[in-house]
C-alpha cells in the first residue's frame, strides 16, 4: 500500500441508449416480473441470486459484477430516475449531462467538476474522455477536457516526418491558434481546443510508453477505453476524472441476444480494469460510476422494450460500501408511472451529490442545482 | 471577375456542393450566381455519372462509402449528392444494427432519388425504407403488440419537432404503421446480396380508429404523412434543418422546441416558401441559396467531416477525372474525424457545428489535411504553381500568402493569421516561380504554406 495519499479519481461509464436495469438486477421472485416480460423476461432459474436479499438476481451475463458484488466492491443504486423522466433519448441524456431537467443546458456537470478541480485550468488532462465525440456532460466554456480518439498516435501534423519542419509547424500552429479577440465563442473554443491539444499531446505520448501490464483485458469497445483509462491513469498526469461510452442498450427489439453480450462486455471489462489497477497499487484512488439514461417499460414488446425509467446505477472501487442502495422501485401496477413504468426512488442529482461531495470533497449544490438526497456508499 | 463574385460562388459550391476545383470556380462565376442556383435544383439537366464505370472500379459491395465520395466530388449536380447527405444527417440510420449493407446504401440511394422531390414523398419512401424499418423496428411493430419506436422518431426527430405532438399521437401514430415492414431477401448464397423488399401485412395492420393530430378514422400510414406534411409545424421544422445545414450552425435538435432559431425570419421564408410549394424541397432549396441571408453567411458553419475531406480533395484535385483506386480510405479518413457515413452514431445523427471539434476530433482533421496537401505533384497544387507562375514574379511574401489564400478558398482569415503566416514566408525572402532552379525548394514552401492555411482555425468553417 502507497503511504502518500493519493487524489481521488473518478471514471465514469455511461451506457447509451438506455440499460434494461430490470433484467440486469432481476426482480426474479415477482409474478408480475414473469407475466409483464414474455419475451425477454430471465427465468428464475437462470438469475444468480443476491445473497444479501431473496427477490434479487443478477443476469447471468453479468456474472463479473456479481463477483465484484459480493467482494462488496459494487453499491447498486436502485431506482435512480427524476420526477417525470423524459423518454427521448437525446433529452435524456442531457439532462443526465447538465442537471437540468426542465430547461436546456450548454454546461456539463463534468464540466463543473473540472472547474471546481482546476480553477485555472492549469492541466489540459484533468479530465480525460475517451471515444469519438465529447459528451455534452463535459462541455464547460473555457473548461479543456482532453478527448481522445486513439490514445496511440495523438498528437498534431504527425505526418511531417521532418522534426524540424514539423516543430517551425507547430511553433506557427501555436501562434495562430493562440490570438482569441473576440472573434466569435466557436473560432474561441477552437482556439482553446487547438492550444489544448499541444500541451495535452506532449504529455499523453508518454503513458503508451510507462505502461505495462500482465492483465489481459478482452475484446470489446468498452474494454480498450477502460484499457485507455488504466494506461493515463497509471502514467499519473494528474488526471482526476475520466469519461468512456458504452454504447448499443436501446434494445426495441432482438434484446434477448442483444443485451446479454452488452452486459457480457461491459462487466469483463469493468473486471479486467479494477484487476490491472490493484495489480500495480493504483485502485485505492479510483471510483467508478456506471449509468444510463433510463430504464425501460416494465411490459416487453414482442421483442424488446420501449423507452421506460426506474434505471439503476453502480459505484464501483476498492474504498465502496457494496450493497443495495435506495430502494428497487415497486412492481406493484398500482405505483406504476402512466401505468406502465416503474417509479423512480432516488434522484440522480443526489448520486452525483454523493460522489461529488463524498469522493470528490467538491461542493456539489451548484454543480447539480440544488441539494438531494445522498446516500453513504464509500468505506 | 471581382473577387466578390468569387468568393460568393466559393461559398455557394461548399454550402451547395462539395468545393470546387480553381477551375470549375471559374466557370461556375462565367456562368452567373442565380444561374448556377437555376442548374443546381434542377438535377434533372446533368448528365449523371456512369454507374458501369463506377461499378466496374468500385464494385458492388463495401466500397460505397468511398463510391458514394466520389459521386460528391464528380456529380454534374452536387446539389444532389448535397441533399442525400442532408437527409442522411436527419434520418440518421445505422449500418451497425442490420449489419446489412445493400439495404443501408439503398436507403441512400433512395434519398439520393427522392430527396431534391416533395415532402410527402420523400417520408413515404422514408417509411418503406426496410433499413428504416429495421433500425427503429417497425417490423416489430404488430396489431396488439405495437412497437413505437418509428412513430416516435418519424415525429420527433423526421417532420415535426418535440411539443407538437402529444404521447397518444405516438401511440396512435405508431398504431397507423402497424404491418409497415419489410420481406426476408433471398440468401445470399449462391445468388450474393439481395435487398429486402418493403412488405404491408394486411394481417399485422391494426384497422381500429385512430386519432392523430385532431384528425379521426381508420388511418394509416400514408394518412399519417399526409396529415403530418399539412403542418406548419412541419415547414418549419424542416425549414430549420435546412438553414441549419446549408446556412449556419443552429443548436443541436433536441433543444429547438426552446430556443428560438436564431434568424426567425430566414425560416418564415423558408417556412412559407414550404407551404407555398406543398413541401417541395427543390423548390425552398431556391429560395435559400438566392436569400441574401445565405448569402451573408459565409464561413459561419463549422464544416462536417465529409465538408472538410472533400473540400480538400477539390483543393488537391485528385480523383476528379474518372474512377481510380484509392477512394476507400477517405471513408476511413471521415470517420476518425468524427463522420462515418452510413453509420450515425443514434438516430439523432451526428452532432453538429461546435460539435464536430474537440481535441481528438480537431488533431484528425488537421493531420488529415496536412498530410493530403503535402505532396506538390498532385494536379491541384501543380495548377496553384502554373497560376503562381502567371501571377507577377518575384512574388513577395504578403503575395504570396495572399495568392495561396486566394487559392485555397478564397479563403478569409483574421489579420493576426495572416501575420503569422506572412512572417513564416519571410524566411525565404522573395519567391520566384518562374526560377527553375529554385523550383524543388519553391514547390516545398508552397506546400508548407498551404499546410498551414489548412491547419489554421479559419480553414474549419465553411
Amino acid at each position: 500500500m502507497s503511504t502518500t495519499k493519493k487524489a481521488p479519481v473518478l471514471v465514469v461509464v455511461q451506457l447509451t441508449g438506455g440499460n434494461d436495469f430490470m433484467n440486469t438486477l432481476i426482480p426474479y421472485t415477482s409474478g408480475i416480473y414473469h407475466d409483464s416480460r414474455p419475451v425477454v423476461g430471465i427465468k428464475a432459474e437462470d438469475v444468480i441470486p443476491l445473497e444479501v436479499d431473496d427477490t434479487l438476481g443478477w443476469n447471468p451475463h453479468a456474472a463479473p459484477l456479481k463477483e465484484m458484488f459480493d467482494a462488496g466492491d459494487v453499491a447498486v443504486v436502485q431506482g435512480i430516475g427524476y420526477p417525470d423522466s423524459n423518454r427521448s433519448h437525446f433529452r435524456a441524456m442531457d439532462i443526465w449531462h447538465t442537471c437540468e431537467p426542465l430547461k436546456i443546458g450548454d454546461e456539463g456537470w463534468v464540466g463543473r467538476l473540472v472547474r471546481e478541480l482546476d480553477p485555472q485550468s492549469q492541466n489540459v488532462l484533468t479530465c480525460v474522455s475517451f471515444g469519438q465525440g465529447l459528451p455534452r456532460a463535459c462541455a464547460l466554456s473555457g473548461i479543456p477536457v482532453t478527448s481522445v480518439g486513439d490514445l496511440d498516435n495523438y498528437g498534431l501534423m504527425t505526418s511531417i516526418g521532418d522534426e524540424g519542419q514539423r516543430t517551425k509547424a507547430l511553433d506557427v500552429f501555436k501562434k495562430m491558434y493562440s490570438t482569441t479577440v473576440g472573434t466569435g465563442i466557436v473560432m474561441d473554443y477552437l482556439s482553446q481546443t487547438g492550444l489544448d491539444v499541444i500541451k495535452g499531446a506532449d504529455e499523453l505520448k508518454k503513458a503508451p510508453e510507462m505502461y505495462t501490464s500482465e492483465v489481459e483485458y478482452p475484446q470489446s469497445s468498452i474494454a480498450k477505453s477502460l484499457r485507455d483509462v488504466a494506461r493515463v491513469h497509471l502514467a499519473d498526469l494528474g488526471t482526476r476524472v475520466f469519461y468512456t461510452q458504452h454504447g448499443g442498450y436501446d434494445n426495441h427489439a432482438n434484446e434477448v441476444p442483444a443485451h446479454p453480450r452488452l452486459l457480457k462486455d461491459l462487466t469483463e471489462a469493468i473486471q479486467a480494469f479494477f484487476t490491472d489497477l490493484r495489480a500495480q497499487n493504483a485502485s485505492e484512488e479510483i471510483v467508478m460510476y456506471v449509468f444510463t439514461e433510463f430504464g425501460r417499460r416494465i411490459r416487453d414488446n414482442a421483442s424488446g422494450t420501449d423507452h421506460g425509467t426506474g434505471g439503476g446505477a453502480f459505484i464501483i472501487g476498492d474504498r465502496v460500501k457494496g450493497g443495495l442502495y435506495s430502494e428497487y422501485p415497486s412492481l406493484d401496477p398500482a405505483r406504476w408511472v402512466h401505468g406502465e413504468d416503474l417509479e423512480h426512488t432516488i434522484d440522480f442529482r443526489g448520486i452525483y451529490g454523493t460522489l461529488l461531495e463524498q469522493w470528490m470533497g467538491v461542493d456539489p449544490t451548484h454543480i447539480v442545482g440544488g441539494n438531494f438526497e445522498q446516500i453513504h456508499p464509500f468505506s | 471577375m471581382s473577387q466578390n463574385d468569387v468568393a460568393l460562388m466559393a461559398h455557394l459550391m461548399r454550402r451547395a456542393g462539395f468545393g470546387t476545383t480553381r477551375t470549375e470556380l471559374e466557370a461556375y462565376v462565367e456562368k452567373g450566381y442565380e444561374n448556377v442556383v437555376d442548374d443546381l435544383v434542377h438535377p434533372e439537366r446533368g448528365t449523371p455519372i456512369d454507374e458501369d464505370i463506377l461499378e466496374r472500379y468500385f464494385g458492388s459491395e463495401g466500397g460505397y462509402v468511398g463510391t458514394w465520395i466520389y459521386r460528391m466530388l464528380n456529380s454534374r449536380c452536387p446539389l444532389q449528392e448535397k441533399m442525400a447527405l442532408f437527409w442522411h444527417h436527419v434520418f440518421a440510420t445505422g449500418l451497425g444494427k442490420n449489419q446489412h449493407i445493400l439495404a443501408s446504401t439503398n436507403q441512400i440511394d433512395m434519398l439520393r432519388r427522392v430527396g431534391m422531390g416533395k415532402m410527402r414523398d420523400i417520408l413515404l419512401e422514408l417509411s418503406k425504407d426496410p433499413a428504416m424499418i429495421f433500425w427503429l423496428d417497425n417490423n416489430e411493430n404488430r396489431k396488439g403488440e405495437p412497437n413505437e419506436n418509428y412513430g416516435r422518431e418519424l415525429l420527433e426527430l423526421f417532420s415535426l419537432g418535440v411539443g407538437n405532438y402529444t404521447e397518444d399521437d405516438i401511440k396512435n401514430c405508431a398504431l397507423a404503421f402497424t404491418g409497415w415492414t419489410f420481406g426476408q431477401p433471398i440468401p445470399l448464397y449462391p445468388h450474393g446480396y439481395y435487398a429486402p423488399p418493403f412488405l404491408f401485412v394486411e394481417e399485422e395492420h391494426d384497422n381500429s380508429e385512430k386519432t392523430f393530430l385532431g384528425h379521426t378514422g381508420n388511418l394509416n400510414g400514408d394518412d399519417i404523412i399526409n396529415i403530418i406534411v399539412e403542418q406548419p409545424a412541419c415547414a418549419r421544422f424542416i425549414s430549420r434543418h435546412l438553414y441549419n445545414f446549408f446556412v449556419a450552425d443552429e443548436p443541436q435538435v433536441p433543444s429547438w422546441n426552446v430556443t428560438p432559431p436564431q434568424d426567425p425570419d430566414a425560416i418564415e421564408t423558408l417556412a412559407n416558401a414550404f407551404i407555398a410549394s406543398d413541401g417541395d424541397i427543390s423548390h425552398v432549396l431556391g429560395i435559400l441559396f438566392n436569400a441574401d441571408f445565405f448569402k451573408e453567411a459565409q464561413f459561419k458553419k463549422v464544416k462536417s467531416p465529409t465538408e472538410l475531406a472533400t473540400g480538400i480533395l477539390k483543393l488537391i484535385g485528385t480523383f476528379q477525372s474518372g474512377p481510380e483506386p484509392g477512394m476507400n480510405q477517405y471513408a476511413s479518413a471521415t470517420q476518425l474525424m468524427g463522420q462515418k457515413l452510413l453509420d450515425p452514431p443514434t438516430v439523432e445523427g451526428w452532432h453538429t457545428g461546435k460539435e464536430w471539434i474537440d481535441g481528438g476530433l480537431l488533431t484528425a482533421r488537421v493531420n488529415f489535411a496536412v498530410r493530403e496537401v503535402s505532396d506538390a505533384s498532385k494536379p491541384g497544387i501543380q495548377s496553384i504553381i502554373v497560376r503562381l507562375k502567371d501571377n507577377g514574379n518575384p512574388l513577395s511574401p504578403e503575395a504570396f500568402v495572399e495568392s495561396c489564400l486566394e487559392f485555397a478558398g478564397p479563403l478569409l482569415i483574421g489579420d493576426t493569421t495572416r501575420q503569422y503566416l506572412t512572417e513564416f514566408a519571410e524566411a525565404n525572402g522573395e519567391i520566384n516561380f518562374e526560377d527553375d532552379d529554385a523550383a524543388e525548394e519553391n514547390q516545398a514552401l508552397l506546400v508548407s504554406m498551404l499546410q498551414l492555411i489548412v491547419a489554421s482555425r479559419e480553414y474549419q468553417f465553411g
